[in-house]
């Protein structure tokens, strides 16, 4: 038992370099609540993502009266093909041009914050940096080597990494915290794509919590009476 | 085990509560099993309202269209057709379009918005078979009738306002979708007229 | 009126002697535990697996190019088709949690030894059985975790030799996994192995009440009875323990609708971060893990540096539990009346197997491999110590009637 406990010990300093050994993520503080963030994110991405990348599970109906928009704003904005409102976000480019153009298909980014987690993805949009060695000049600080350009350089400005590993973004139209506030609602426009049925699960879940309670009292007392006979 | 008296009260009551409680659980757990089976949102979707160009639709023409996997009818009736309508009332089962088959505002002789276009879900109202339109020769089936449509199924007979001819099994008039024109030669099928 | 039915029922069928056989007049020992839940409790999550699985197969795409879309489909477009699913992923590791919570339970109150080898025997099939249901089913929503921990796991039979190479073609029906192997993993999933596993868990109920239910005392209650034959020491199932498993599924069911409404991925065990993304051929996730309820004997193959070894190693692990009730030769069941080495042994096994399934599921460092070696070593060294040691265990005198 005590050789155990020993290598058991010995065993927790490996086991916590093991588990820091991804890169450094920005909590991107995400309220899922917050439905006008959602809007704006929905529109950041059909302005800037969704001329590569499809969101092909969800479907435009869904997605507007989840977040409060009118479908024919909806319908004005963003579909720009003769998609129905009720049918799947599967715009984007053909895939066999976007495998030339990029190397690679652009993945569908329906379930993307599932995935990667949202911190993750407010890193990334937030982590492209100068790099003239990449085909398209820059590169990430949480997906190195990464083939897509950054297409929010016009928002953010170009980043160029400075000696202590520190971003530094300067030329953008956005100021910083205002570049922030993009991504994170983009992210949280993901994180809502990856998941829609969170919040209506959740406040299921607490009736369900609630009912589960009231039921374990009950079936509590009809046990303690019946053994009443047996103690 | 102990000889204590037993509090039957008690105990009947726990149990009933136990059961009731037990039992909206389990009726609250059939509720998203039973729910699954309504259509789907992809189903939704394909069954959303349909846009159809009738302004190339030739007189005594019928063209289909599909609405919520069904096919819909559209045809184009002339002047000659309309004025026969009244003249079969007494060889029909529901010459006014009593049963609600059709929307209230196609509760009329000509069981349509416009008189001239006569549109109908084109499944029999008898077992679901899609009846044959025949223009020129219905009078085989209905003696002094010119045109009308005849399911090849249950030989059920239905006039050009999809009314049910007496002596077929099919019991009810053809129902007529909801639907709206957007302009005149423009239908829209599965939106009731005032609804957006 | 009510009792017309019955008896019109019970002159053509045994219903009333089944009834009593099996519930009314079942004599099970008064002082079952904690540990006693779970037996029910594994009866509750296979009916919620076969309500569930039978509810997704109507809207499941057994292809491989429509199998990733359908589980969306299932998830936004179909109602409720999320909470169904969830039940149905959540029920999964459910499903392993109650089985091992009631296979240690066995362990430690020697549930295996004579007279209930065979109730053991079928415990143990069903187990096997339901990794093998699970391994299948892990595979049916196409995303890159379902494909490459397939692709990992037949591989394996890669290692048998002679036959390795054509036995993994003959399994997948294709070079690599394919629509093929999806399709017959499908078939198997949805019907010929919850088949088995009903009549595996048919079994092995007959075979428990055939030779009486087991105790936290290790005593059999059949050997004192009364003057009407009636065991001192039992009680009738009904309504003495379905009362109390009533409570037990109340108490079950807060923490399984817990995890099923507020954190449905398990906090990525139950349903990894990879399986969102579909089934790619052509790159491998980072990090494969299986998922986490095989992990001990992941890592136990994780740890044999050779390919055939590893496979042998693995094996091993599941088969040895099969030869429990013979490895086992001490005649006292529970632990309470057993020797410390015996507690020992066993504590030492439950951490083993804790520690074995943590390290299957991280990356495997050098450092880790060793530490997995030693667990793999102590995970062996239990059944083999336990073969040792209980030939002459020093035991504590054991009571002629229960405790509480």
């Amino acid at each position: 038992m005590k050789k155990l406990l020993i290598a058991l010990v010995a065993l927790v300093p490996t086991l916590a370099i093991a588990a820091g050994s991804t890169a450094h993520l920005e909590k991107a503080n995400i309220d899922l609540n917050d439905q006008e963030s959602l809007q704006r994110g929905l529109d950041h991405f059909q302005n800037n993502c969704a001329g590569c990348h499809s969101t092909q599970y969800q479907r435009y109906e869904r997605v507007a009266t989840d977040l409060g928009i009118s479908l024919d704003d909806m319908r004005a904005k963003y579909i720009h093909d003769d998609a129905k409102i009720g049918e799947l976000m599967e715009n984007a480019i053909p895939e066999a041009d976007a495998a030339k153009w990029f190397g690679a298909t652009p993945p569908d980014l329906t379930l993307v914050a599932r995935v990667r987690g949202e911190d993750w993805i407010y890193s990334y949009l937030k982590g492209f940096y100068k790099d003239e060695s990449r085909p398209f000049g820059v590169n990430n600080t949480v997906f190195p080597s990464v083939g897509m350009p950054h297409v929010l350089e016009e928002l953010q400005g170009l980043s160029v990494k400075q000696e202590d590993g520190t971003l530094v973004a300067t030329g953008g139209t956005l100021s910083a915290e205002e570049y922030d506030q993009y991504v994170r609602d983009l992210t949280g426009y993901l994180v809502y794509a990856g998941d829609p049925v969170k919040l209506e699960r959740e406040s299921l879940g607490w009736w369900v919590m609630g009912f589960l309670f009231i039921f374990f009292i009950v079936a509590y007392l009809l046990k303690k009476e019946y053994w009443k006979d047996v103690h | 085990m102990s000889n204590a008296p037993v509090d039957t009260g008690r105990r009947r009551f726990l149990t009933a509560a136990t059961a009731v409680v037990g039992g909206a659980g389990a009726a609250a757990v059939a509720v998203p099993f039973i729910k699954s089976w309504n259509p789907s949102a992809k189903a939704k979707a394909a069954g959303a309202p349909v846009e159809v160009n009738i302004s190339k639709v030739e007189p005594g023409q019928l063209i289909r269209v599909e609405w919520r996997g069904k096919p819909v009818w559209v045809v184009r009736r002339t002047q000659e057709i309309l004025d026969g309508l009244p003249t079969i009332d007494a060889q029909l089962r529901d010459p006014d379009s009593v049963e609600p088959q059709q929307p209230v505002y196609a509760q009329n002789p000509g069981r349509s918005i416009k008189a001239e276009y006569f549109i109908a879900v084109g499944l029999c109202t008898h077992l679901g078979c899609s009846p044959t339109y025949l223009p020129d020769t219905f009078g085989e089936q209905v003696e002094g009738v010119a045109s009308g449509f005849f399911c090849p199924c249950h030989g059920s007979k239905f006039d050009m306002a999809g009314r049910v001819f007496q002596g077929v099994p099919a019991p009810l008039n053809l129902v007529i979708p909801p639907h709206q024109y957007i302009d005149d030669g423009t239908v829209i099928i599965g939106v009731d007229k005032g609804a957006a | 009126m009510v009792k017309n039915i019955i008896d019109w029922i019970d002159a053509r069928i045994p219903m009333t002697a089944t009834y009593n056989r099996h519930v009314g007049q079942y004599a099970t020992p008064t002082n079952f535990n904690f540990w006693y839940f779970f037996g029910s409790l594994a009866m509750l999550v296979l009916v919620n697996q076969l309500l569930t699985g039978i509810w997704l197969t109507m809207n499941y795409v057994p292809t491989a190019e429509g199998a990733f879309a359908s589980i969306e489909y299932i998830m936004r477009d179909v109602e409720y088709g999320w909470l169904l699913r969830y039940m149905h992923s959540t029920g999964a590791s459910a499903f392993f949690v109650v089985i091992y919570l009631h296979m240690f339970r066995g362990l430690i109150y020697g549930s295996y030894q004579k007279p209930r080898e065979l109730l053991w025997l079928f415990g143990m099939l069903i187990f096997l059985v339901l990794m093998a249901e699970a391994f299948m089913g892990y595979l049916l929503p196409w995303g890159q975790m379902s494909y490459w921990g397939a692709q990992v796991i037949i591989s394996l039979f890669g290692a048998i030799p002679v036959i390795g190479d054509d036995l993994t073609l003959w399994i997948r029906g294709d070079f690599v996994v394919s629509g093929a192997t999806l399709n017959r993993f499908f078939a198997l999933h949805v019907i010929a192995l919850p088949l088995v596993l009903v009549v595996l868990v048919f079994l092995h109920l007959i075979a428990l009440h055939e030779v009486g239910s087991n105790n936290p005392d290790g005593i059999e209650i059949k050997k004192n009875k009364d003057e009407n034959g009636w065991p001192k020491d039992g009680i009738p199932f009904h309504p003495y323990y379905t009362v109390k498993d009533i409570m037990g599924v109340a108490g079950f069911l807060i923490v399984f609708c817990y995890v099923l409404f507020f954190m449905p991925e398990g906090g990525g065990y139950f349903l990894e971060k990879p399986n969102f993304e579909a089934a790619n051929p052509m790159k491998t996730p980072e990090h494969i893990a299986p998922v986490w309820y095989f992990t001990p004997f992941y890592a136990i193959l994780r740890a044999i540096p050779d390919k055939l070894m590893g496979v042998i190693g693995m094996g091993l692990a599941i088969a040895v539990l099969f030869i429990l009730p013979w490895l086992d030769r001490c005649s006292v069941k529970s632990i309470r009346y057993r020797s410390m080495a015996h507690k020992l042994n066993i504590s030492q096994f439950a951490v083993s197997f804790v520690v074995l399934g943590y390290l299957g599921a991280v990356p495997a460092t050098p450092a880790l491999t060793i530490a997995a070696r030693i667990f793999t070593v102590t995970y062996f060294g239990f059944f083999l110590l336990l073969w040792i040691y209980s030939k002459n265990e020093k035991t504590k005198p054991v009571p002629e009637r229960l405790t509480h």
